[in-house]
């Protein structure tokens, strides 16, 4: 095991966790704030991924397609808590569940109508390549850019809630609702605008992330469980609780999959081995979560009470 | 029959019970008087087992059940009342009561025999239900009835348990001048078979019924005695029943 | 439901198919088992999530370990369902009592969420096995066999088996939602808190519940397994216990026959918009057919708007107005 091997699945690792971060961030403001579980969430994310690449397709420029999906998945997911979601809020998390499920197969059915199954996404050409970071290092010049984004967002959404007056008031929501609610008729505006920013930062992690997996319908449903792992474990309305959480997953699942097999070649037979490594890869973050309930059963950072 | 012994709870940085200390003796009403706030619920939820504690012991009728489990508490005879009514608000007032005499007689864990053929649970349940003042109303849903009977009924459901031990949390709160004479006519009834530890703001009530009481001022009880030797106690009057004593 | 009804609608189940025409036989039986087993899987996912207010995300877990055990023994050439069955109902009430122990401490959106990431556990587990199939599935020469002369290979007789398991099902929840336990879960989905402070031993009841519901789930399992004669890690993913949820909305929560409408209305509902063009509908949306889950999602989103008491608490306030 070289260490350039450590430090390159760190840094992929790295790359996931803002990733997950940007989709989580949303989730749990809204999570604690509202107390609604929208698991339509990574509808958004898919959402964002298709109009960037429509748009990087219609511009001719990953950067512009990229910066033009940002508004307008915002817009549309404004439109969807204005239309269906605001509706959810004074219901029971069952009803909500189911919801925001049938939301799922409606934009899933939705995106294939328009779309179709897949849209091609392309790592831009100025970023195909590697980059040298140290002496017989190289890393792909496009994962690095995710990482740079992804570090930006998150610590401009970090200071965004942690100093300012409108994140004052969601840190309000977060740990009072019922003092957020007597705040006065602004905050419905300011909920819908939180779920356009929480729908942005979808859009941004759809777009980057487009690239190396692919845009396809149904793509926001596995990592979409991974952002709710997060934020429970960071523990559901803490912003700090889904950074922490988020990076966390990231990290454990990556260097879960590049090293666990590696680890068990050690200790078991070969045949062992190849058999368990990947599944317990695989199962690791969910373990992760587990033990932390078991531990903590309100998640590392709880925000209230 | 329950000694508490320096028993303390703390939320964060609130400490609502410090260090009590006290004893309830078989047969006596013992009330436990203390303004807003004073970890009177607290103590409460401690003795019952829905909160655990920080720190100290109980030993109901010798046994130490600092660490038992809520319901196993119950199943051996110590049961509560809830100041904020709490009940199964969707069932009738029958089945509420049968439920709680389904819990302490016989297994629960019986899946296949319908409950209606227990004619002895029902007829129980009817029984309590004239005690406590709702014959007629067995057939009524919770959530329909009047604040004043959902009160009755609260304490309903603790004495179905057939407690030796009950705690009853302000039974009379929010309850007329008539309704409380019911209930306080319920206490007289029942105190001959079983010991009572009452929370009550009402000192008319808590000075008619009380054989002792103790007195909680945050979280540390500050006197306990004879009502008598209680009203003259004059810290227990600066801390507590200033406000209260001239009406 | 009124009192005669059960049997009405368990007499045209059990003639519904000698009255099928030869030529449709096939494709119908095989749908009618199909809600069969989705009404039984759903009926147990009720016992939890309607009767004890369990919110479990993650039931598949249960009907997919079911799949999975008697597949993988057919697979083996172990053929009697009388091993293979059991073998699955004991595989998924382990599943469900280690899942349950550990969930069931905690509470709201945890519990929902830690159920959920156990079922994700057990659906990259399958997804791992390689020798069985891995994301491919693993499919089966044939059907378990019941010996005693029955062959379930034919759907006619497979029919029966499945409508007999639903049924036990059925009955099976009937008594147990009037027994004693039935009273205790109902007692602690309207208020935990007191549930335990009148003596119920609540964690351990809703343990037992929640064992018996993924017992139920597994026996579904085994039978879906054996009604396609294919297995794939899909049958757990978390979209499947969302799928159950949504028929145990959609049917009614807490109601004896929820399960058994929910699982009928959402399959037939897809299978009324895949198979049975509509011409006017085809001339405004040409190719609607193969979007059946927008207006399966647009109905159950509905439901939840509209009509949160599911079509049986429709059917049952009905009845009383
Ligand atoms: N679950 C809790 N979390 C945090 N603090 C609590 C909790 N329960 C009670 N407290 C605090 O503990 C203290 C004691 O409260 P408690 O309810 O026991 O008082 P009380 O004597 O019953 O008052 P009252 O007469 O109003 O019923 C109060 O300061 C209260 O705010
Ligand atoms: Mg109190």
């Amino acid at each position: 095991m070289s260490w350039i091997l450590i430090v390159e699945q760190s840094l992929n690792g790295l790359q996931f966790g803002l990733m997950l971060f940007l989709l989580a961030a949303g989730l749990t403001l809204v999570f604690g704030i509202m107390d609604m579980i929208n698991l339509a969430h990574g509808s958004l994310y898919m959402l964002g991924a298709f109009l960037a690449a429509t748009l990087v397709q219609a511009t001719g420029s990953f950067a512009a397609g990229v910066l033009l999906a940002i508004p307008a998945t915002a817009l549309l997911g404004m439109l969807l808590e204005m239309s269906v979601l605001r509706t959810l809020y004074a219901r029971d998390h069952l009803s909500q569940v189911l919801a925001t499920f049938a939301l799922i197969l409606i934009l899933n059915e939705a995106v294939r109508i328009i779309w179709g199954p897949d849209m091609p996404l392309s790592v831009p050409a100025a970023l195909s390549g590697p980059v040298q970071l140290l002496p017989g290092m190289v890393y792909p010049a496009y994962r690095l850019l995710i990482i740079g984004v992804g570090a930006a967002v998150a610590g401009a959404l970090y200071l965004l809630v942690a100093r300012t007056r409108i994140g004052m008031l969601v840190r309000a929501g977060a740990s009072n609702r019922e003092m957020a609610l007597a705040m006065g008729v602004n905050i419905r505006r300011l909920f819908t605008l939180l779920f356009g920013v929480g729908a942005g930062l979808c859009a941004v992690a759809g777009a980057l992330l487009g690239p190396l997996f692919a845009v396809q319908v149904g793509m926001g449903e596995n990592i979409l469980i991974l952002a709710f792992v997060v934020i429970v474990i960071g523990g559901i309305g803490s912003i700090r609780g889904a950074l922490v959480g988020s990076l966390l997953v990231g990290v454990v699942d990556t260097i879960g999959r590049a090293f666990l097999p590696l680890l068990f070649g050690i200790f078991f037979q070969p045949r062992v081995a190849s058999a368990a490594g990947p599944a317990i890869a695989s199962v690791l973050v969910y373990l992760l979560m587990a033990v932390v309930l078991y531990i903590k059963p309100q998640g590392l950072f709880p925000a209230r009470g | 029959m329950l000694e508490l012994k320096n028993l303390s709870k703390r939320f964060g940085g609130v400490v609502a019970t410090d260090d009590v200390t006290l004893e309830v003796k078989r047969g006596e009403v013992h009330a436990l008087i203390g303004p807003n706030g004073a970890g009177k619920t607290t103590l409460i939820g401690q003795i019952s087992g829905s909160l655990g504690s920080d720190a100290g012991a109980i030993l109901f009728e010798g046994l130490d059940i600092t660490h038992a489990a809520q319901h196993a508490r119950v199943r051996s005879g110590l049961a509560r009342s809830y100041q904020i009514t709490s009940m199964f608000k969707r069932f009738t007032v029958l089945d509420n009561l049968a439920l709680a005499v389904q819990a302490r007689s016989g297994s629960s864990f019986s899946f296949w025999r319908p409950v209606s053929a227990e004619a002895p649970l029902f007829d129980e349940a009817r029984t309590i239900a004239g005690e406590i003042g709702l014959a007629g109303r067995e057939a009524v849903v919770v959530a329909a009835l009047a604040h004043g009977e959902q009160r009755a009924l609260e304490v309903g459901l603790a004495l179905a348990t057939r407690p030796r031990l009950v705690l009853l949390d302000e039974p009379m709160a929010g309850m007329g001048p008539e309704e409380s004479e019911n209930m306080i006519a319920l206490l007289e009834r029942i105190r001959a078979r079983i010991t009572v530890l009452l929370v009550e703001h009402d000192m008319d009530a808590v000075f008619r019924l009380a054989d002792r009481v103790s007195v909680l001022v945050s979280g540390r009880v500050i006197a306990s005695g004879a009502p008598a030797a209680i009203r003259a106690h004059p810290e227990v009057r600066k801390a507590y029943l200033g406000e209260d004593a001239k009406a | 439901m009124g009192r005669a009804a059960p049997w009405i609608v368990l007499a045209l189940a059990l003639t519904f198919p000698l009255a099928m025409q030869a030529e449709h036989q096939t494709y119908y039986l095989s749908f009618a088992s199909r809600i069969f087993i989705y009404a039984l899987a759903a009926t147990s996912l009720n016992l939890i999530l309607g009767y004890g207010g369990m919110i479990s995300f993650g039931h598949a877990a249960f009907v997919g370990t079911g799949a999975y055990v008697s597949s993988i023994l057919l697979s083996e050439g172990v053929a009697s369902a009388w091993i293979g069955w059991p073998a699955a109902v004991a595989a998924s009430s382990l599943a469900a009592l280690v899942i349950g122990a550990v969930s069931l401490r905690t509470r709201g959106v945890y519990f929902i969420m830690i159920t959920l990431a156990f079922a994700q556990m057990v659906f990259f587990l399958v997804n791992s096995m390689k020798a069985y199939g891995g994301d491919e599935g693993l499919s089966l020469r044939e059907r378990a066999s019941l010996g005693l002369g029955v062959d379930l290979g034919s759907d006619f007789a497979f029919y029966y088996a499945a409508l007999a398991a639903l049924a036990a099902g059925l009955y099976g929840l009937h008594r147990l939602a009037h027994s004693r336990f039935g009273r205790v879960i109902q007692a602690i989905r309207e208020n935990e808190e007191r549930a335990e402070a009148i003596g119920f031993p609540v964690y351990r009841c809703k343990l037992v519940c929640f064992v018996i519901a993924g017992a139920a789930g597994g026996l579904a399992g085994a039978l879906l397994a054996s009604h396609g004669k294919y297995v794939n890690p899909n049958v757990l993913h978390w979209t499947q216990s969302g799928t159950l949820m949504m028929m145990v909305i959609m049917g009614g929560a807490g109601r004896l026959w929820g399960g058994v409408i929910g699982a009928a209305a959402l399959l037939g509902l897809e299978d009324l918009i895949a198979n049975h063009r509509v011409d006017w509908l085809a001339a405004i949306f040409p190719n609607y057919q193969q979007h059946a889950s927008l207006g399966v999602g647009t109905v159950l989103l509905a439901i939840v708007l509209f009509a949160p008491q599911g079509i049986a608490g429709m059917l049952a306030r009905k009845k009383h107005a």
